[in-house]
């Protein structure tokens, strides 16, 4: 009996480790490496794990856990509350509704695709936030966060890979 | 189409389906929501965010370190190779500070004997704390840094924030141990400053770049680059004559300014307390 409890904690914490891992790389992310000019291009490592795991595992990247991933990014950094959580649904939902191809597409595919739905992400979230802010704010910080966050998709995507072999198997 | 249990990817009823597509209907409302609330009513969200902020403060505090520490090294290596050269640039500036610095104390005996001699209200005290940077600027949209103190150490909202080289920004939410600054390159940053030896008065408004702009300048001023900007102190919360940078470019488009503050090697913030008497208090507030 109680070798079963433990089974299923290991269990939950393994199913919970693709939400863990993506909350713990949005706080390292933040962490001020002064390096010159990063700060500002910082790759959106939230775009890469919701990605990542709703083409790979979508039973551990449920929409609540999408929400809630958003949710710790946007409190934890200064942005909008919400901003990042929408950005985040574009991306969910446009790989949720076409998942038999992203699934079954080769890296080159997954990686190029992820550069159209990134873009798409990140136009959307410019947009939320000139008509927020009632201005037309200079695009140029979100393109260089795009080639940032496509530039970085391989490499994490690679930590994923490991992860997915090691732990959950 | 459906599959045994134990495969990993159950495919959904029906209903499942149409439970999960109204979640996420109800999700994106909610999150729309809340973007609209965080515009309007800030309090519930401020109060989010310091609660978040403050549980990792501890984590990012801890992995900051080893990176300062990588940091560290690789700096001592560059000044080591770059030793010569610094030396004799030391020596040089070494001996134009040392005629400034007759010229500050002739000035500060100077600017002490006609104070006495007008009876000026003296300024305010300050205090200062020096705290350590351990988050970043939040992505492409916002320029800020958390600090690791807060409301123990007794910071409150709206001080200063200094780096070694001049204002960084200002304090704009307290939590426990933790708090955040807004730098003065943000698009919500508006600082009054004055600018040049005219000290003409200016707002120095950020928009996300790394030089802000000046706002509200007279319609005459006319203001060289080059020429410097410092806080005004209007307005009580800033205090008075604080450096924060230079004019950079005048056009017809504006004026920039370039920040003194470092951006890149932002490590630790002076945060200044600044007890303007009768100002700013509840008590004043009410009357």
């Amino acid at each position: 009996m109680k070798q079963l409890v433990w089974h299923r904690l290991d269990l939950l914490a393994r199913q919970l480790l693709p939400f863990t891992l993506s909350c713990l790389l949005v706080i390292v992310a933040m962490v001020p490496l002064r390096i010159p000019d990063v700060a500002a291009v910082m790759p959106s490592v939230t775009l890469i794990a919701v990605y990542y795991w709703t083409i790979h595992r979508p039973d551990l990247m449920p929409i609540w856990a999408v929400f809630l991933l958003g949710l710790f990014q946007d409190l934890i950094g200064a942005a909008p509350v919400g901003l990042g959580i929408l950005a985040l649904f574009v991306v969910a939902g446009i790989v949720r509704t076409q998942w038999r191809f992203f699934a079954r597409a080769s890296f080159a595919a997954v990686w190029s695709l992820f550069g159209l739905v990134a873009a798409v992400a990140l136009l959307a979230m410019w947009i939320l936030l000139c008509l927020l802010e009632g201005a037309l704010l200079d695009p140029q910080p979100a393109l260089f966060q795009f080639i940032a966050t496509v530039a970085f998709y391989p490499c994490l995507s690679w930590v994923f890979v490991q992860t997915q072999k090691v732990i959950l198997r | 189409m459906k599959q045994r249990a134990g495969s990993v990817l159950r495919l959904a009823s029906p209903l499942r389906a149409w439970a999960q597509r109204f979640m996420l209907f109800a999700l994106v409302g909610t999150a729309f929501a809340l973007m609209l609330l965080g515009k309007t009513d800030t309090v519930l969200i401020e109060g989010a965010r310091t609660a978040v902020t403050d549980a990792v403060a501890p984590i990012m505090s801890a992995v900051s370190r080893p990176v300062n520490t990588v940091n560290e090294g690789i700096q001592q290596v560059k000044e080591l190779a770059a030793l010569r050269a610094e030396n004799a640039d030391l020596r040089s500036r070494n001996e134009r500070l040392l005629h400034w610095q007759m010229v500050a104390r002739r000035l500060e005996a100077e600017n002490e004997a006609l104070r006495g001699l007008l009876r000026l209200v003296p300024d305010p005290r300050q205090r200062s704390q020096t705290a350590r940077v351990i988050a970043d600027q939040g992505g492409a949209f916002v320029r800020s840094v958390l600090v690791n103190a807060g409301e123990s150490q007794g910071i409150t909202r709206g001080q200063a924030a200094l780096s070694r080289e001049g204002l960084a920004g200002r304090i704009t939410h307290v939590g426990g141990r933790a708090s955040r600054v807004l730098l003065v390159t943000d698009m919500n940053s508006r600082i009054p400053v004055l600018v040049g030896g005219m000290r003409h008065r200016a707002v120095l408004a950020g928009d996300n770049s790394l030089q802000p702009s000046l706002l509200y300048l007279g319609p005459r001023v006319e203001v060289q680059p080059g020429e410097t900007v410092v806080t005004s102190g209007h307005g009580g919360v800033l205090p008075a004559d604080l450096p924060v940078g230079v004019v950079a470019s005048v056009d017809e488009r504006g004026v920039r300014v370039q920040p003194y503050t470092d951006w890149d090697h932002l490590e630790f913030l002076r945060l200044i307390a600044f007890e303007m008497p009768g100002l700013l208090t509840p008590a004043s507030e009410g009357q």
